[in-house]
């Protein structure tokens, strides 16, 4: 088996998941100057709401492909509801406050969501049923399951489908807009609010694509699953330049590969002194090299000076 | 077309603009004049609802639009080109003009106003893929009024539309401003360039420390002694 190749594979999967997320901190960024640090917390949402459907239905004699999007058509509109609900009730009234303010608010939802989602699934792991098809495929010496294949491919879809979005139509128009400025925005009739509640929208639906994901790439989900992942998500939206579309998708994969090589490789390179569960730490070193050596990011153009 | 009664504009406790009254018929051309801080520009952004009122009553065809929702406005045919210009810098010129057509759902129409807007401006059309950031002061300008043009508005403010641009570019765009209102515009023309300004308007207001001092008909206020030593430097 060649391990290199196996982990870049492993890194594309997980950097495709990173990349979902942060595209969700990055438009949000991109629009008001808002680290949205609730964000991880709407993918566990997405996780849970999808898992408990999914089991739901797991006995149910569907074809496992066919419960997963009905897990994902529930989780969908939950997060887009909580992401929409965040943003009236935790940021829309704070516009005109200090940054730090709605920062605070940020982390403040973060902790409700946690403790909410806590009070309705409890602190257990919950187990993803074995519901989708595993069949496994050899590439060069690597295996890469059809559970990768389709998280890379959809990952990829949706990424291109916000690009297009953002790109190419009148919403999109508007969205780019009231990011560069949005009092000019509103001139041309632009109704920013609106704006800004469906780039929480947009983003909480990728989310809830990314929570069916993590929980089935992993077998599992947790009340608490959403913060690691939120900052990891955050670091590659970072690294790739926050406010950049094409940074969050560039940053998500490197973070992904990053984090799979070195996790791959550290047991070797320190003759077995650290192993792979050092992983967490390489996007938080990523992170501080980034802060320090090129705040602005890999595709940012100037620093951005906003908190 | 614009009945502006008692408008008053504060920054905190300071009044920018104190209870001014002037009114814009359809079809003309009218030039608010004033130097530097006057509050012209005050005036304007509480035009265009940038800036709340503090106080005073503004009609646009005998509505009420001082306490409408910015983004409502253009909808009510009024569009501002802001002081600064204010284009979109990242994105395209076609873009920008589409921004500026952004309520008008007549795709077919909406192609052939920036068939218009680029006779009006050929050296837009020759950059029309290009970002607007990367455009002069000047093209930007004609770009900001285009984009306005865009939105089919009854009603164009223009906020110091010379400022900072080359005395053959002010030319250019003054001719652009000029030839829309002979098409029937009407427009509310903010200048600090008073000479310009008058000899583009029928009538005139000028402005000193948030009041309007003066009024009356372009021609006489050019002959008027106070404006020729004021603002003609003479």
């Amino acid at each position: 088996m060649d391990i290199l190749l196996q982990q870049i594979i492993n890194g594309l999967v997980l950097g495709s998941i990173y990349a979902l997320v942060a595209l969700g901190y990055t438009m949000v960024y991109g629009i008001m100057g808002l680290i949205n640090f609730a964000h991880g917390e709407v993918v566990m949402i997405g996780a849970l709401v999808a898992l408990a459907v999914i089991r739901l239905l797991a006995d149910s004699g569907l074809p496992g492909v066919v419960v997963a999007l009905v897990g994902l058509g529930a989780a969908a509109p939950v997060c887009m509801a909580v992401g929409f609900t965040i943003e009236r009730v935790a940021y829309r009234p704070l516009r005109r406050a200090p940054r730090l303010a709605p920062l605070i608010t940020a982390i403040g939802v973060s902790i409700v969501l946690q403790n909410l989602a806590m009070l309705i699934w409890g602190r257990n792991y919950h187990a993803f049923p074995p519901i989708l098809p595993t069949s496994q495929h050899e590439v060069f010496g690597a295996t890469i399951t059809s559970l990768q294949v389709a998280i890379v491919l959809i990952a990829a879809l949706m990424m291109g489908g916000l690009m297009l979005l953002v790109q190419r139509t009148r919403l999109g128009r508007a969205m780019r807009a009231t990011a560069e400025n949005p009092a000019i925005a509103q001139l041309m009739g632009v109704d920013i609010n609106r704006i800004i509640s469906l780039t929480f929208v947009i983003g909480s639906a990728l989310a809830a694509v990314a929570g069916l994901m993590v929980s089935a790439n992993y077998s599992i989900a947790h009340y608490y699953m959403g913060f690691i992942l939120g900052l990891k998500a955050f670091t590659a939206a970072v690294l790739g330049g926050i406010g950049k579309l094409g940074g969050a998708m560039l940053g998500g994969i490197l973070l992904g590969l990053i984090e799979s090589l070195g996790a791959g490789y550290i047991g070797d390179l320190t003759g077995g002194f650290l192993g792979s569960h050092y992983q967490d730490v390489f996007a938080f070193f990523v992170l501080i090299c980034v802060l320090v050596f090129r705040p602005s990011g890999l595709v940012g153009e100037k620093a951005a000076e906003r908190a | 077309m614009l009945e502006v009664t008692g408008l008053r504009v504060a920054y905190g406790g300071i009044q920018a603009v104190r209870g001014i009254t002037f009114h814009v018929e359809a079809g003309e051309t009218v030039a608010l004049i004033g130097a530097n801080g006057a509050g012209k520009t005050s005036t304007l952004k509480a035009l265009a609802r940038l800036l709340d009122a503090a106080g005073g009553s503004v009609r646009c065809g005998g509505r009420e639009i001082s306490a409408l929702p910015p983004h409502e406005l253009i909808a009510q045919g009024i569009a501002l080109v802001p002081e600064g210009r204010g284009v979109f810098p990242r994105m395209t010129i076609v873009e920008n003009l589409l921004m500026g057509a952004y309520r008008r759902h007549d795709a077919a129409a909406v192609k052939a106003d920036i068939a218009r807007m680029f006779g009006y401006f050929p050296r837009l059309e020759e950059r029309a893929q290009q970002l607007a950031g990367t455009l002069s002061g000047g093209e930007q300008q004609m770009l900001a009024i285009g984009r306005a043009l865009m939105g089919r508005p009854k009603l164009l403010l223009l906020d110091e539309p010379s400022m900072g641009l080359a005395p053959l570019m002010v030319q250019k765009i003054f001719e652009v401003i000029r030839s829309v209102a002979a098409d029937g515009m009407t427009v509310l023309l903010v200048e600090q360039n008073a000479r310009l300004a008058l000899e583009s308007s029928r009538r005139g207001y000028v402005m000193e420390s948030g009041e309007i001092t003066l009024t009356g008909d372009a021609a006489d206020l050019l002959a008027n002694p106070r404006v020729r030593a004021a603002y003609l430097g003479e």
